[in-house]
């Protein structure tokens, strides 16, 4: 993940117990009320270990408790806390102050997504994107009869899909993708790279179904490999990989 | 685009900073592309000229042999190379060869799609690219 392996050596190397400052600059944006988004400006102190979520909410409980952020674990694993830092799409809570290398750090809502106001954003397309390519195992004895038959897999073949199913839906491929920038109708990395972990799945019997659902104008084809997406996760799915393996079947190098 | 889309449009698209070389190729496909097709377009007008007789087709042909010329062929000539390179990276990436194989990611989560295969294969396709347009300019200025 390249925003953290960008560690600068002498950020990394700032005391534990040393406070330095910066310019926090939130993006303020009420589709309701206002034509264009405006950036409010808190200088705000900060620890080696501050991360952007907890510079936010510093911002909302002595300055302005106006600013909507939305967040929920802290720890990199309900995605919720998406947004552009520094302009490229990062998860708040997973992101230091301290690797950012900056005295200024901009905050701003995901591009590609909707804006409901200031840094949140609307995931109702993602999520639609998501169901549309059936992410669940589609089997033909779907209905257990008996509680004596498991479905059999072996270290081998989780391999081939496990490293896909860290998908926590943050958004942050799609907001990063240069497609999702200019085709709205685009079915996006996030649910592509979710159709190659089910058909990737020993267990499935759905490929065909999922191949024929990506195999669009605005599906598998519209990407082109710019690796973006594959930058910007946080968890390591990788995208990328999964939507060339994807187009592999559909190319009959894979089968 | 609207702000109720936030799309980030073509300066979305275009933006070559934040993401690597990839990124970068991504973007010089897409210019090489569009300027290798205005140079078809070009091109049938070009040899369209013909039908002006020998004259008009000289006459036509001498504008290539002006400096703006030799350096618009150049950069027809370093498209080309480019174009050509890089899309047989992306053709073997798009069926998926050398994109790495699937397996539990350890943090700091390197993607291995993103691997040194395909950063060569981009490094030399703008070396290839530049030798090219050098070698196309050497011949064109030293007739």
């Amino acid at each position: 993940m390249a925003q953290v392996s960008s560690i600068p050596e002498e950020q990394a190397s700032l005391p534990l117990s040393a406070s330095k400052s910066i310019l926090l600059r939130i993006s303020k944006f009420n589709p309701e009320y206002d034509k264009s988004s405006k950036f409010m400006e808190f200088t705000i102190t900060y620890k080696k270990w501050t991360t952007v979520l907890e510079a936010i909410l510093d911002v909302k409980k002595h300055f302005d408790h106006s600013v909507a952020v939305r967040y929920s674990c802290r720890q990199a694993s309900c995605g919720s806390c998406g947004m552009l830092i520094n302009g490229k799409p990062r998860l708040a809570c997973f992101t230091k102050i301290s690797e950012l290398d900056s005295d200024v750090v901009t905050v701003e809502p995901m591009n590609n997504f909707p804006i409901i106001r200031d840094l949140t954003v609307r995931f109702e397309k993602l999520f639609e994107s998501h169901q549309k390519i059936k992410p669940y195992l589609i089997r033909n004895d779907t209905e257990l009869e008996s509680d004596e038959r498991e479905f059999l897999q072996s270290p081998k073949e989780l391999e081939q899909y496990i490293q896909f199913a860290n998908c926590i839906k943050c958004g942050l491929c799609n907001s990063a993708c240069p497609t999702m920038a200019t085709d709205s109708s685009f079915v996006g990395p996030q649910a592509l790279a979710q159709a190659y972990r089910y058909v990737a799945d020993s267990r499935d019997k759905g490929k065909d179904t999922r191949l024929n659902i990506v195999d669009d104008s605005h599906g598998i084809w519209r990407c082109h490999f710019a690796g973006s997406c594959s930058q910007v996760c946080p968890k390591g799915v990788d995208p990328a990989m999964g939507i060339q393996f994807l187009r592999g079947y559909l190319l009959g190098f894979r089968s | 685009m609207t702000k109720d889309e936030n799309r980030g449009g073509i300066k979305g698209m275009v933006n070559p900073r934040r993401y690597g070389i990839e990124r970068i190729a991504y973007l010089l496909m897409r210019f090489s592309g569009l300027g290798l097709l205005g140079y078809f377009i070009a091109h049938v007008y070009e040899t369209s000229n013909i039908l002006r007789g020998r004259m008009g087709w000289d006459e036509f042909l001498a504008l290539t042999q002006t400096t703006e010329g030799h350096i618009f062929l150049a950069l027809v000539i370093g498209m080309c190379v480019f174009h050509t390179g890089n899309g047989i990276r992306i053709m073997l990436g798009h069926g998926g060869v050398g994109v790495g194989k699937p397996a539990r990611p350890d943090y700091p989560y390197d993607p291995a799609s993103q691997n040194y295969r395909h950063k060569i294969g981009i490094y030399s396709s703008i070396l290839l690219a530049a030798v090219a347009m050098m070698y196309g300019l050497a011949v064109m200025f030293g007739e």
